[in-house]
């Protein structure tokens, strides 16, 4: 059985949760051997750049020693076999260049979506 | 030939996001799957036939169903929707789910 | 006992989105017809079967707490498993673990069990459909 997980809601809770809560969730599915992909697509794509950087929060004397590296967690996706694809055009209308993309990211366009959903059993949106 | 049961809570007027998603819909009924659409919650606010938008008109190949819930909550009656699309209780999804279609809420 | 499985994953926290009734709904008409349901929260969804919800009273409206019988989700989820029962299904209720430890909801209604995404992975294999209701 296979599952695509499709991100497109992005930067929501990850300064708390210290990541993004479906990029944890398809690499927990893939630590229980679970066959999952995923596909970043509006505002999601941005997840696909390098050198994300969240500053570390601080609330008086709270400090966050672990802020969110979403990048560093996509990447990980993409060494343990995961394909993670972003849609072309969210990716384009972004202004985001392809030099600035994680290496090992697939691009999708928008019209191929519906021939990529065909291999996968289960579609997850998120 | 698949079949697709899409569940859309938005509107076009929510997130322009929302006549992405009704291009998956038309997307994946011209690679030849059958594809239903199901609007509940916001989405019913783009099923009247008075509304300036014309997403959903542009769905010729998709089923159109609107929830007969979210239809009353926001008083819409269903002489106010447009031709071609269905009133249609919650037990669309169930079914849908019990014969194994693939399910996205968008 | 029918043979249907229905999996669903559930992610809003109560009172917030109107995707949280409309999920409720959809768990509703599959019990009514004697299917089996699992529900797998995660993130704010654990808070749904906190048992520490507690109703009240509306003024605006000019009702006591008795009189607006204030919805609570912990209320449908008990609810639901009791009509599962009697319609001769199940409703199975997993909480994310860790998700309930950062929001500190512990307490969690009879019926509700604390898990991990493997099991949802595990029901998905095993059901006639899954449906993810994401937070937006």
């Amino acid at each position: 059985m296979k599952a695509l997980q499709i991100v497109q809601s992005a930067y929501r809770c990850n300064s708390e949760e210290q990541d993004d809560p479906v990029i944890w969730f398809a690499l927990v599915l893939k630590g229980a051997n679970a066959d999952v992909d995923i596909v970043l697509r509006e505002n999601a794509v941005n997840y696909a750049i390098s050198d994300q950087n969240a500053p570390p929060l601080s609330f008086g004397q709270w400090q966050q020693t672990q802020p969110p590296r979403i990048d560093r967690d996509l990447q990980q996706a993409i060494d343990k076999g995961l394909n993670v694809y972003v849609v072309n055009e969210d990716v384009r209308d972004r202004g985001i260049s392809k030099v600035e993309m994680l290496d090992g990211i697939k691009s999708i366009s928008r019209q191929d979506l519906a021939s990529l959903f065909d291999n996968y059993d289960l579609i997850w949106h998120w | 030939m698949k079949k697709y049961f899409l569940i859309e809570s938005r509107n076009p007027w929510d997130s322009q996001q929302v006549d992405r998603n009704y291009q998956i819909a038309a997307d994946l009924a011209k690679a030849g799957n059958e594809v239903t659409l199901f609007m509940v919650e916001n989405a019913v606010l783009a099923t009247r036939s008075s509304a300036k938008t014309n997403g959903l008109t542009n769905l010729k190949q998709v089923k159109l169903l609107a929830d007969d819930f979210s239809l009353k909550e926001r008083g819409i009656m269903p002489s106010e929707i447009f031709a071609g699309i269905e009133v249609a209780s919650i037990n669309a999804v169930v079914d849908a789910m019990a014969n194994k279609q693939k399910m996205i809420w968008l | 006992m029918s043979n249907k499985t229905l999996s669903f994953l559930m992610m809003d926290g109560p009172f917030e989105q109107a995707r949280t009734t409309t999920s409720f709904r959809i768990i509703a008409a599959a019990i009514a017809r004697g299917y089996n349901v699992n529900v797998f929260a995660y993130e704010g969804a654990v808070s749904l079967s906190f048992a520490k919800q507690t109703p009240h009273a509306n003024s605006i409206h000019g009702h006591s707490s008795e009189e607006e019988n204030h919805p609570l989700t912990k209320d449908w989820i008990a609810a639901l498993m009791k009509e599962a029962e009697a319609k001769g299904g199940k409703l199975d209720w997993i909480n994310c673990g860790l998700c309930v430890d950062e929001r500190g909801v512990t307490e969690a209604i009879a019926g509700c069990r604390r898990g991990a995404p493997k099991d949802f992975w595990q029901w998905a294999t095993e059901s006639d459909a899954t449906l993810v209701i994401g937070t937006k």
